[in-house]
């Protein structure tokens, strides 16, 4: 007597009574598809970056544009005053240091989520960005903080520096490619709804401010 | 040239001007038109209705009969889509290799009416006159699966007399649709009801097409409404010169 | 198997339900005016695009690859993900999964009352998840702002992106006055997004429990990916101590490069944003950060009865962009309740008919007029027209093989039409036949009056009669003309 399939098998058995058998591996099926979409940006570096600035402007995100780090401290300050806030979440370690001194600051040391809701700006850093899309990839933990910190402050001040901007997605995503397997966000602009009449409303859930610390050599 | 004329069904039966025209623009241009008798449907209605089965024998009846021409000329872009799209397919589905082939070797002797003009014989001008405004609206088969691109417009363009004007968002279907303006009227009546609005925001006197269906359901709606705006076939505009009018 | 695609049972067909809908002026207007900003944004952002067209093909390619190894990718991908720490299961079809999904709520609820936070997933809609739950005690909070409009008021979903796009703000503020008590709720749009925020914070950081869909599951790394806009999804997915996803299995995709196609063809097609302002991306679970349960319940509900036939098996590439929809001249005129289903416009007729066989699904796939219009606009280039055609082939067999369906009107018509047209002569015996039936039916040079199947024509429009002579007859004086005239000379 044999025994009812489980849902697993059954599917699995499904599907493969209703396909062929493909005589070539998947593997090299997969690697014969053609790919004759741009993956690489024809950009140079400074174009590039321009791109980068003036898509993150054109999703409503603000962008301080630094030389280098040692003005990221004024920066922060600057974002921070900018709107109005004086509570400032870091991720503990090297970006605690960038915190002005006249501000309140949580360190996650792994604080409460009622905690994390009474910060009103984060401070992280970022893994990637796309320049043609205006696009920030974060992968979590570290300077980048978990998940949680980035979504409930309503202002995400995001430190990118020049060579982590990638001219297009495919170029980004290869990038981070060996990490693929992790917490991985992806922010363009803060967050928005057109549910009603299509009108475009910044702020929903996530983050009503995105401000972007643009810093580095070119 | 000799040129085989597929008048299609409807246009027979409907629109005998539209042949008549298509003939008397070829013969203007100095070519030789055949009528092959035979010709009935070249089997679109069956095929997109459900009714494979049926198109099967309609499609071998109409490559039997054209499978010599030089050239077939249809003056009815979505006969021409029906053709291209789908013959080939339903030759593969009978398993008959004979067929399959003659399928090939005749499909790149059909030409639409206007791609017949431009495309293949190259003309733009074809010495017509038509002392009206005109405007054009771009049948989905003739915009989506033929491509026919601007052809229609260099055509109208260079008729003497004739004040083309846009139709705006031209590219909307008009709610023909073969047996779709029977089976869901109302929203057959509702996009055509949409259509004429905007024909008749364009103030033209005339509104033609590559379709008589569509010019069919366009002018079936333009009529009930009690507007004077004629529907006629491009073939129709471009075979009129002075001495008609 | 039960399959079910939402609500469909008590559905009537499309003509039936249309009408209805085209009644309804204010549904109309409000449809029109979403669907033309969607589609104008999206042009705008196509137009950038140099290679949209590569883009297009690749993904197709991708899609059909991955569906003909479905097996396959479907087995790597639970591997990867259990793995990660997370746990697969699989339902056959929508009774199966909601008892899943049910039992694990219940199981993580203890003795607390029993409630999720939903972030926006057609499947869910799909297999009636939210009713399954209400009976089994179970309370669920749709948290993507229109399926929070959709669900207050009792309503379902009318597009598969912008589910409330049947809604102006004036109707979404009565609503939420109502069930959120703001009496003094002002009708800008601002005003209402925030009133969900406030509303919905709340939630977020007290229910214990998210149900996520997927856009894309991920073989190579047994990973998630979420697409979405409001930051709903980040919360439903980070915030809760056990996360659901419930997944069709065709959206399991091999590689995590290969989103470097999807995703630039979803933001786009779908909204007409160059990119979402946020992709949520996870493998099973990690420690520190969001949810300690992962549960995936890939889903099949008659997803694998399509896979046979390679045309059926286009359907299933289907990224749920919505592009067809607004690009669609009858949803356009319709909306999306009149297909009696929760995936509408062209996606639904082609996607209902196939997934279940209900009575009114059957008159979907002539929902169209073919104009192409989806085609056009699909990302991942299903021809949509051809698979109407072809779920018409399979409807008229299944009439034919009934004795009821072989003689209904339209089946003889079609049939003696086709004898017709088998013989010229017989053809021109019914052209004669034609001229001179229709004589009765002739008012002031038109006909207006039709009789049969053709009434429903000239119920709206004239037809010209036939005129006396065909395009053969006038062809046929001709040549006649042409001999005489050689045999005078
Ligand atoms: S069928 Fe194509 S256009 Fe329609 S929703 Fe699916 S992916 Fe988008």
């Amino acid at each position: 007597m044999s025994l009812p399939l489980t849902a697993r098998e059954e599917i699995l058995a499904r599907i493969r009574a209703a396909l062929p058998d493909l005589k070539v591996p998947v593997e090299t099926s997969h690697a014969s598809i053609t790919r004759s979409y741009g993956r690489c940006s024809s950009l140079d570096r400074g174009g590039c970056l321009q791109l980068f600035i003036d898509r993150l402007i054109d999703y409503d995100t603000k962008v301080i544009e630094l030389t280098d780090e040692t003005e990221l401290p004024a920066a922060v300050q600057q974002a921070l005053q900018d709107a109005g806030e004086d509570r400032l979440l870091v991720p503990s370690g090297p970006l605690q240091t960038l915190a002005p001194e006249n501000v309140n600051v949580y360190v996650d040391h792994g604080l409460t989520t009622p905690e994390l809701d009474r910060a009103q700006a984060v401070l992280t850093t970022c893994e990637a960005a796309v320049a043609s899309t205006g696009t920030i990839f974060l992968v979590h933990g570290g300077d980048q903080g978990r998940r949680a910190l980035t979504l409930l402050p309503d202002h995400h001040i995001c430190i990118v520096c020049r060579d982590q901007v990638y001219g297009s997605l495919p170029e980004a995503l290869a990038a981070i490619r060996s990490q693929s397997a992790r917490l991985i966000t992806s922010i363009s602009g803060p967050s928005a709804t057109s549910d009603i009449e299509m009108v475009r409303i910044r702020g929903v859930h996530g983050p009503r401010r995105l401000t972007v610390l643009l810093y580095g050599d070119l | 040239m000799r040129i085989a004329l597929f008048v299609a069904c409807y246009n027979d039966t409907l629109f005998p001007e539209t042949g008549i025209a298509v003939t008397r623009v070829l013969e203007r241009l100095g070519h030789t038109i055949e009528f092959p008798i035979e010709q009935t449907c070249c089997g679109q209605m069956h095929h997109n209705t459900g009714y494979q089965k049926d198109a099967v024998p309609l499609v071998r009846r109409f490559v039997s009969i054209f499978r010599d021409a030089e050239i077939v000329c249809v003056p009815s872009a979505s006969c021409v889509a029906m053709i291209r799209e789908h013959y080939e397919l339903i030759a593969q589905q009978e398993h008959d290799p004979d067929f399959a082939r003659e399928v090939r070797n005749l499909l790149p002797r059909i030409f639409e009416f206007s791609e017949l003009l431009v495309e293949r014989l190259g003309v733009d001008d074809v010495g017509a006159t038509f002392p009206h405004s005109v405007t054009y609206h771009p049948s989905c088969h003739s915009l989506r699966m033929l491509n026919v691109g601007d052809g229609p417009y260099r055509l109208l363009r260079q008729v003497r007399k004739l004040e083309l004007v846009d139709l705006p968002n031209q590219d909307q279907c008009c709610g023909f649709g073969g047996t779709f303006a029977i089976k869901n009227a109302d929203v057959s009546a509702a996009m055509l009801s949409e259509k004429n609005r905007e024909v008749l925001e364009t103030g033209a006197a005339v509104i033609t097409a590559l379709d008589n269906s569509c010019l069919m359901q366009i002018y079936g709606g333009l009529h009930r409404q009690g507007s004077s705006v004629r529907a006629m076939h491009l073939a129709e505009i471009l075979s009129s010169s002075e001495v008609d009018r | 198997m039960s399959v079910r695609v939402g609500k469909t049972d008590r559905a009537s067909s499309f003509p039936v339900a249309a009408k209805a809908a085209l009644r309804n002026d204010q549904l109309r207007r409000n449809v029109r005016n979403a669907t033309d900003i969607i589609r104008a944004k999206r042009a705008l952002r196509i137009d950038e695009m140099p290679d949209w067209e590569q883009l297009r093909q690749a993904a197709s390619d991708i899609k059909m690859h991955t569906l003909a190894h479905l097996d396959y990718y479907l087995e790597q991908f639970e591997r990867n993900c259990e793995q990660a720490g997370g746990k697969v299961h699989w339902a056959r079809d929508a009774d199966e999964a909601n008892t899943i999904a049910a039992a694990l709520i219940k199981q993580y609820s203890g003795d607390q009352p029993a409630e999720v936070i939903k972030v926006k997933t057609m499947t869910s809609d799909e297999i009636q998840m939210n009713v399954a739950l209400e009976h089994a005690g179970i309370r669920a909070y749709e948290t993507d702002l229109a399926d929070m409009i959709v669900q207050m008021s009792s309503d379902e979903p009318s597009h598969i992106v912008v589910p409330a796009l049947h809604k102006n703000r004036f109707e979404v503020r009565e609503i939420f006055r109502e069930q959120m008590g703001l009496v003094d709720l002002g009708d800008q749009p601002a005003d209402l997004t925030d009133a969900a925020r406030s509303y919905l914070r709340e939630k977020f950081l007290r229910i214990k429990i998210g149900i996520s869909g997927a856009n894309f599951a991920i073989a190579e790394t047994g990973s998630v990916c979420v697409v979405e806009s409001e930051g709903n999804g980040r919360m439903c997915v980070t915030m809760p101590n056990v996360l659901i996803s419930l997944i069709g299995i065709e959206k399991v995709i091999p590689t995590f490069q290969d989103l470097e196609v999807f995703l630039q063809l979803l933001p786009r097609s779908a909204t007409g944003e160059r990119m979402n302002p946020y992709n949520s991306f996870w493998a099973g679970v990690e420690p520190g950060d969001g949810p300690t349960a992962f549960h995936i319940i890939l889903l099949d509900n008659g997803r694998t009865a399509l896979l046979k036939d390679e045309r059926e098996r286009e359907t299933l590439d289907c990224i749920r962009c919505g592009a067809c929809l607004n690009a669609c001249p009858v949803y356009r005129e319709t909306g999306g309740h009149a297909y009696g289903s929760i995936y509408s416009g062209p996606i639904g007729a082609i996607l209902s008919p196939q997934l279940q066989s209900l009575e009114h699904s059957r008159s979907l796939p002539y929902a169209s007029t073919l104009c192409g219009a989806c085609y056009e606009v699909c990302p991942v280039k299903i021809n949509i027209p051809e698979i109407l055609i072809h779920l018409r082939g399979k409807i008229v067999r299944e009439e034919q093989a009934t004795l009821r369906g072989s003689l209904s009107a339209e089946c003889l018509a079609m049939r003696a039409m086709g004898t017709i047209f088998l013989s010229h002569r017989r053809y021109e015996s019914a052209q004669r036949l034609a001229r001179l039936g229709q004589k009765i039916f002739e008012r002031n040079g038109q006909l207006t009056n039709l009789p049969g199947l053709a009434g429903a024509w000239t119920e709206f429009r004239d037809l010209r009669p036939l005129p006396k002579q065909s395009f053969r007859d006038w062809w046929k004086t001709r040549v006649e003309a042409a001999v005489s005239s050689e045999e005078a000379s």
